[in-house]
């Protein structure tokens, strides 16, 4: 399996976190090669290990872990037992490393050119005319626009795509032959995704090695040549990008593929996977729980990474030679009619304006207008800054309207005095795209959820945890994290104890601004099996926010699409994203037609020819 | 644009403030005091057989007989010309008798605050991060904070003045009466800003950007030196304001204790006195200097956070 040219190559790669709760194995034996100019893609669920793998690469695993293989090879030299000098030699001159959370991984209180030349002060010594002059092309290299200005900015005053590019630009900064790229699309609009996955396409074509992690099965299609699928710490199957993704033969990374959102009117299968079982611990093989074909060997024996049929793919299944079809999933049950009911959120007219630096106003809600029915999941798209967030700001009356007003059940809302809205607030709760922003990195997952649920009692101590645990299963995770806290938090879990808290003090609206932009796909199937859960028994109506089409189509009957502020398009969903009337909503299509299947989308931007200027 | 529409609403701010406290003053001064006359021909408390000529004559140098309103007027006057009228007791301009008294003090309280700052920032980037050393050494801070200063002084004095000889005993003589005075006025401070430092650092290294700048293959020192530690010096920079009545009380303890010449021993004075031009003057003077400085760490603050200088307030 290792290519003997091989740039990177690890061989059962372990990870073992040692906590207040006994240890935990992230990572259970991992092999993985990079060849230069070619890029591997790590796919795989939250918590799967992927970050993990990653940071043990460049000896970043945490003061808590202890890091094992049998190889670690790079560049010909072996990683283990590295001494911290020649790992800090390594880090940032031959391997870059581009992290997850992009949009908060450069530091807010420091330039651009120093953030991204920090590579170069680190490991080469250069002048201040020839770091000024590298910093410069470097930002040109990535495609930001007018690099000498950028360069003296710092990252707030960059909208989220030219931070990214930021971050990539220092990670190259000092010239690696590998770039391990940790979701790095993540969060981003669909357009700007596809610059930022060009970038690291030509950097690959210019004989990079790019190792890249997403949950995306659309990204991963787009870049990888050589996929490797992880499991609970394992790979689970791994081969040629096109046999992985056209053929798949372990019955996870077949349920992976299905679960992918698309825009098929018929929407995806609900799948296996949506059962909201976390992985099985002990021998045996830990999918087997959700696994359709699990049988008795399965229970016992852990099988061992191993080719499969006449393919070039590895799988790490008893059954995938038999590759028996997986039985039929049910049809999905969204449609339900909700237009009788009554109107829970009525937005009427309204427009705000926001000052912009060096005076003057931008609008950025103009005259909007929508209602929400009782249980109703009405979909909210459009690109990062036509003013989503702000309509979801307004309509939580965390923001006033400049014009226009809010009515919250037919009574007045947004122009109700703070102190009279207050005792109402719980019936309306935010799910945010970026959960650790809204976590004390010191609070436990109990304290995070127990504090939307209030002060307990003394007395009402017991039932107040038992709630808590209740709420952490709602969302499909254990009380074994109960004591965890934001940091030692995979992404996906991060986001789901943050659904875990919205619910608490049962909301009858939820407005949920990108919920599962920063969820794989396995995971983004649970949750949004969860929130059509929610809405079936408890009537919550939804307020969906997201750029992702294929997400709003799974989820949403009705969809509004945004551009500059304004609705241009509303409709039922089928309509709008089948037969769109706006030439912007055509736009919005075609920028995700990409197929996870069908591989690389025919859509490439320049990187410079999107009005990119704008801070977020 | 931002910013010059910042410093003129500080400045505004700052007047206000100066504006409120000399108000008060003058409140104080001839509501609460009773006759002043009768205090500056007594010389101090008790105010026997002056004979109503001294005490006109008084009133009449003073213009204690005007109309209160026309006084409040010209002890504003006075005040916009830097005058602050004479001591009832000194036979002094309060002015003069301020700026005498003024170098001992910024010494005392620079050095201080210096010290202060100084000893929590090796505290808090010695030990954040390092769970031993921190519990241990928090422990040690909220000591620090918790114990009175006037009895610090008195410790440090009993130890290194009477049973050591190392330092003077009381004085103001060269730095050597310095070290001790020092240390007491800065170890609250230390304590607090440590604490405070070593938190902002901690989260600060929590946060993924730290992540980051250790895979560019810089140090750990490098990433608390030129990364964590701005961080954590914007809550130092908020608690400011604490910061300087903490070291403006503390002068008037400190100096009594370790019985210097300086401002703190002339409020003290004038208060026993009831001097009231001094006690006004020692009031402005201090809320001065606590705008002037409070108004420039702000502006510091806006340095190091570029966040905030797109926002007004
Ligand atoms: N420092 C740590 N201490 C303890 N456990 C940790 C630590 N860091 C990560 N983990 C655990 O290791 C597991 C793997 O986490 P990892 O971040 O690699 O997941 P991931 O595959 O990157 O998921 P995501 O797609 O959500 O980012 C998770 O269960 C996580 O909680
Ligand atoms: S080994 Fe068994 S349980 Fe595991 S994936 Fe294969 S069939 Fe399913
Ligand atoms: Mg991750």
């Amino acid at each position: 399996m290792t290519p003997p040219d091989a740039l990177l190559s690890v061989r059962d790669l372990r990870v073992r976190f040692t906590t207040r709760h006994g240890p935990v194995d992230a990572v259970r034996g991992v092999s993985l090669a990079v060849e230069a100019g070619r890029c591997l893609a790590v796919v795989g669920e939250s918590g799967s290990g992927k970050s993990v793998t990653a940071r043990a690469l460049i000896g970043l695993a945490g003061s808590n872990a202890t890091v094992d293989a049998t190889t670690m090879t790079f560049e010909g030299r072996s990683l283990l037992s590295l001494g911290e000098r020649r790992w800090r030699r390594l880090r940032g001159a031959r391997i870059g490393f581009v992290l997850q959370d992009a949009l908060t991984s450069l530091d807010p209180l420091r330039r651009i050119e120093d953030e991204v030349a920090e590579p170069l002060d680190v490991h080469a010594d250069l002048g201040r005319r020839e770091r000024a002059e590298r910093v410069r092309s470097l930002l040109g290299d990535v495609g930001i626009p007018d690099p000498a200005q950028r360069a003296r900015q710092y990252p707030h005053e960059l909208s989220g795509g030219l931070r990214q590019r930021a971050l990539i630009a220092s990670a190259i900064a000092a010239g690696p032959s590998l770039v391990v790229a940790d979701e790095p699309t993540t969060a981003l609009d669909v357009t700007i995704q596809a610059q930022v996955l060009d970038l690291l396409a030509d950097m690959r074509d210019a004989g990079t090695a790019v190792l890249l992690i997403s949950h995306d099965l659309t990204v991963v299609a787009r870049m990888a040549d050589h996929v490797a699928v992880m499991y609970a710490g394992l790979v689970v199957e791994e081969g040629p990008a096109a046999q992985v993704l056209h053929e798949p033969v372990h019955p996870y990374t077949r349920a992976l593929l299905a679960a992918a959102p698309t825009l098929d009117p018929r929407g995806p299968a609900p799948t296996q996977i949506a059962r909201l079982a976390p992985p099985t611990t002990g021998p045996g093989c830990p999918y087997r729980s959700r696994c359709a074909l699990a049988d008795a060997r399965c229970h016992g024996e852990l099988p061992a990474l191993r080719a499969t049929g006449d393919g070039p793919s590895l799988a790490r299944c008893w059954h995938a030679d038999a590759a028996e079809p997986l039985p039929t999933p049910a049809p999905r049950t969204v449609g339900t009619t909700t237009s009788g009911r009554r109107v829970v959120l009525e937005v009427d007219g309204v427009s705000k304006r926001f000052r912009v630096p060096g005076g003057g106003r931008r609008r950025a809600v103009d005259g909007v207008s929508f209602s929400l029915r009782a249980g109703e999941a009405l979909g909210l798209v459009g690109e990062s800054g036509s003013g989503k967030s702000t309509i979801a700001q307004i309509a939580l009356g965390m923001l006033g309207p400049d014009d226009g007003r809010v009515l919250l059940d037919g009574a007045s809302w947004s122009e109700l005095r703070e102190p009279d809205r207050r005792p109402h607030r719980s019936r309306i709760q935010l799910i945010q795209q970026d959960p650790l922003s809204s976590f004390d990195p010191r609070f436990t997952v109990e304290r995070i959820i127990g504090e939307g649920l209030g002060q307990p009692s003394r007395r009402g101590a017991a039932a107040h945890r038992s709630r808590v645990v209740e709420l952490l299963h709602r969302v499909g995770l254990d009380a074994t994290i109960l004591d965890r806290r934001g940091p030692q938090l995979s992404g996906g879990q991060r986001q789901r104890v943050a659904i875990a808290r919205a619910l608490g003090p049962e909301p009858e609206i939820l407005v949920c601004d990108e919920p599962v932009s920063a969820l794989d796909v396995s995971i983004q199937a649970q949750i949004l099996d969860l929130f059509d859960t929610l809405r079936r028994d408890l009537g919550v109506a939804l307020l969906f926010i997201s750029h992702d089409l294929g997400v709003i189509n799974r989820m949403c009957e009705r969809v509004l699409v945004m551009k500059d502020g304004a609705i241009v398009e509303e409709g039922p969903v089928g309509d709008v994203l089948h037969t769109p009337r706006h030439a912007y909503t055509r736009e919005l299509l075609a920028a995700v037609s990409a197929d996870p299947a069908t591989g690389r989308t025919p859509v490439r931007t320049g990187p410079t020819s999107v009005p990119e200027g704008r801070p977020t | 644009m931002v910013t010059t529409r910042w410093w003129l609403r500080r400045a505004g701010l700052g007047v206000l403030v100066i504006w409120g406290a000399a108000t008060l003053s003058f409140i104080g001064l001839h509501l609460l005091s009773g006759d002043p006359a009768r205090i500056i021909a007594g010389g101090g408390g008790a105010v026997s057989g002056s004979s109503e000529q001294i005490l006109a004559r008084i009133n009449e140098q003073y213009g204690f007989h005007e109309p209160l309103i026309v006084q409040y007027g010209r002890f504003l006057g006075q005040l916009a010309r830097g005058d602050l009228g004479m001591s009832y007791q000194l036979n002094q301009r309060v002015t003069t008798v301020i700026v005498d008294q003024l170098g001992p003090t910024v010494a005392l309280a620079l050095g201080a605050a210096v010290l202060g700052f100084g000893l929590a920032l090796v505290l808090a980037v010695g030990t954040a991060g390092r769970p031993r050393a921190e519990s241990l050494f928090s422990t040690l801070e909220l000591l620090f904070v918790s114990t009175p200063s006037f009895w610090v002084g008195i410790l440090l004095l009993t130890v290194f003045s009477f049973r050591l000889g190392w330092f003077p005993v009381f004085g103001n003589e060269g730095v050597a009466s310095l070290v001790l005075p020092w240390l007491t006025l800065a170890l609250p401070i230390t304590g607090t800003l440590a604490l405070v430092m070593r938190d902002g650092l901690q989260r600060a290294l929590e946060q993924p950007f730290a992540t980051t700048v250790l895979a560019r293959g810089a140090t750990a020192t490098r990433l608390r030196l030129r990364h964590a530690l701005r961080h954590a010096l914007l809550p130092v920079l908020t608690l400011s304001g604490w910061t300087l009545g903490t070291l403006l009380g503390g002068v008037v303890v400190i100096e009594t204790v370790f019985a210097r010449a300086g401002i703190g021993q002339v409020a003290v004075t004038a208060v026993n006195g009831r001097d009231l031009p001094v006690v006004t003057g020692v009031v402005l003077v201090a809320t001065v200097v606590f705008v002037v400085i409070n108004t420039a760490l702000d502006a510091l603050t806006r340095v190091v956070d570029p966040r905030l200088r797109g926002v007004p307030e």
